[in-house]
């Protein structure tokens, strides 16, 4: 009898301490969105969601120009990163992973070691990495928002794919022989089984991807540049980003320096809440797809 | 459709799991493979199906026969070869994705066959009736397969199997992972299967062996070290109360395995 009391005092202290730890790790996460949200508000309104901030030197103007490059730029790092992510997970779990070949084992390592070696690259080393690239091919002034985009690929690849791989090898080896057994050929399986019983999980990866660059600066600072004018062609010119933009607002403040900082949590408040939308986004995704099953 | 297994000899990599087998097996009718374990009996069956060589490293010497076409044959597609025999395993595997109606279809629809509508109803009735399921799940096709019972869903998996409408059905241990009336019922669909294909199961209950087969098949490995041998193999009557072995009939009468 007794011990058992102590075992439930026991227990009830150890839920007690994780509880406590659980809402200490809130306190922080709470406190940055709070302060977003509450100076962030000032100048969320019509404007900033319509005007750039082409020749605006004081209060006014807004983010359009950078909304649009944030878009542009995430969009076009994914469809450049995702495919070749998934590609090698695939690649490494569906082929290398049951291959007897010493020649496929190997490369298999040299890949793994390669995106180990990605994965550990600060994001301002990926921006001069395609600075240099970019001065050796193009030109040294070239900007543009393709430019940034492949930086953030090399930024994203490795972080997709690692993931990418994870939730793959999760696909239980008896989907993969109730296929084979039916007669279906090896790739068939892999788009018709595998990919689909792993796209809740792929979904999610590919959202960890997108989150870990769209809130990316230094390497967009450095090639795909600032400016204070819309750009949609991610081809030619410099284009802004949300970070970036933020950034200069902060850091390049004019007389009326209010009107520079509100515009910077205004502009930091879109990209939280941005991030915010497209986890409910995926998680809807995810949700609507186990239901119709 | 009878099987011809020819000094089969089945290895993993670096091991011999099934050595020199040779057998004939009839058509029409339920084959019993029994054995102790790691005898290499699910090696055995897998060999007839060519799905033994997806396990990285694994090798097969020797032939099988499916009325007299060599399966091994140079010029033999693996994949083709699978759709021909089906297959049934251990554990229920569905596919989560799918709904009850797709799983039957599986085969077709993985395998980028197009059936018409009503081609597709019919063979979804006709492969559920086969596998006794339909009663229980034709007011919920659209449900998924995984929220059936255990014992429901490898009946869905062998409605899955039959839909292709394979000559073969190669069973391994069907219901060692399910209940007894789940069990009785695929025992009663296996007595039903036989009138049409040539079933071989692989199972570790002789009393079921002693139900469901025709044929029984005693396997094990010897001193040798090369692996499962095909010890002794004769009509169910014989193997269970005249065994001429005395491997046989040791292991029979529970005396090892
Ligand atoms: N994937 C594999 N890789 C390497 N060796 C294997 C593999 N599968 C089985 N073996 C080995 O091959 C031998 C035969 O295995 P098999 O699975 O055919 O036996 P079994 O008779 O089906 O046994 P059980 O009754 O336990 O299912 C065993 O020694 C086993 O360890
Ligand atoms: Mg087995």
């Amino acid at each position: 009898m007794r011990i058992a009391r102590k075992r439930r005092i026991a227990d009830r202290g150890f839920t007690i301490a994780l509880a406590c730890c659980g809402l200490l790790a809130l306190i922080p996460l709470i406190s940055v969105v709070w302060t977003t949200a509450s100076r962030g508000l000032r100048r969320l309104d019509w404007d900033f969601f319509t005007q750039s901030m082409r020749g605006i030197t004081g209060a006014g103007g807004g983010a359009l120009h950078a909304i649009t490059g944030t878009l542009l730029i995430t969009f076009a790092a994914t469809l450049i990163a995702v495919p070749i992510a998934i590609g090698t997970a695939l690649w490494l779990v569906e082929y290398a992973a049951g291959s007897t070949s010493p020649v496929i084992r190997a490369l298999a390592r040299t890949v793994r070691a390669v995106i180990d070696v990605m994965a550990g690259i600060p994001s301002i080393v990926a921006g001069l990495f395609m600075y240099a690239v970019i001065a050796v091919t193009v030109g040294p002034g070239y900007r543009s928002g393709l430019a940034g985009a492949m930086a953030l690929v090399i930024i994203m690849v490795p972080v997709v794919e690692r993931s990418g791989e994870e939730v793959l090898a999760r696909v239980p080896s008896e989907l993969h022989e109730a296929a084979l057994a039916l007669g279906v050929p090896k790739w068939r399986m892999i788009l018709k089984v595998v990919l689909p019983t792993a796209l809740p999980g792929l979904v999610s990866t590919l959202l960890l991807g997108v989150s870990r660059i769209i809130g990316e600066t230094a390497p967009l600072l450095l090639v795909a540049g600032f400016t204070d004018s819309m750009n949609y062609d991610l081809t030619d010119g410099r284009m802004v980003s949300l970070p970036v933009y933020v950034y200069s607002q902060w850091q390049n403040k004019g007389v009326d320096a209010a009107a520079y900082d509100d515009r910077a949590w205004t502009a930091a408040l879109v990209l939280l809440a941005g991030v915010v939308l497209l986890h409910g986004l995926a998680r809807l995704v995810v949700r609507r797809r186990n239901q119709t099953r | 459709m009878t099987i011809e297994i020819e000094n089969l000899n089945a290895y993993y990599e670096g091991l011999q799991a099934v050595s020199d087998v040779s057998m004939s097996i009839p058509e029409r009718a339920v084959t019993a493979l029994i054995g102790p374990s790691g005898c290499g009996k699910s090696t055995l069956l897998r060999c007839i199906n060519r799905m033994h060589e997806i396990v990285p490293g694994a090798r097969v010497g020797g032939g099988v026969r499916l009325d007299g076409a060599d399966l091994y044959a140079a010029d033999a597609d693996p994949v083709e070869v699978r759709a021909r025999v089906g297959m049934v395993f251990q554990r229920p595997n569905p596919f989560p994705t799918m709904s009850i109606a797709e799983n039957v279809l599986a085969g077709f629809r993985l395998r980028g066959e197009r059936l018409s509508k009503a081609d597709s109803e019919s063979v979804i009735e006709r492969a559920l009736h086969s596998a006794n399921l339909w009663d229980e799940v034709k007011d919920r096709l659209k449900r998924a397969g995984t929220s059936l019972s255990g014992g429901q869903q490898q009946r869905l998996c062998i409605a899955r199997a039959l839909a292709s409408r394979p000559d073969v059905l190669l069973m391994d241990e069907p219901c060692s992972a399910l209940d007894p009336a789940s069990t009785q019922a695929i025992e009663d669909l296996i007595a039903m299967l036989r009138a049409e294909h040539t079933v071989v199961i692989v199972t570790h209950n002789l009393p079921q062996a002693a139900r469901v087969a025709d044929r029984v098949a005693f396997m094990a490995t010897t001193e040798t070290g090369d692996g499962g041998h095909l010890i002794e193999y004769g009509t169910t009557d014989e193997m269970f109360n005249h065994p001429v072995r005395s491997a046989t009939q040791d292991y029979i009468a529970g005396r090892f395995g």
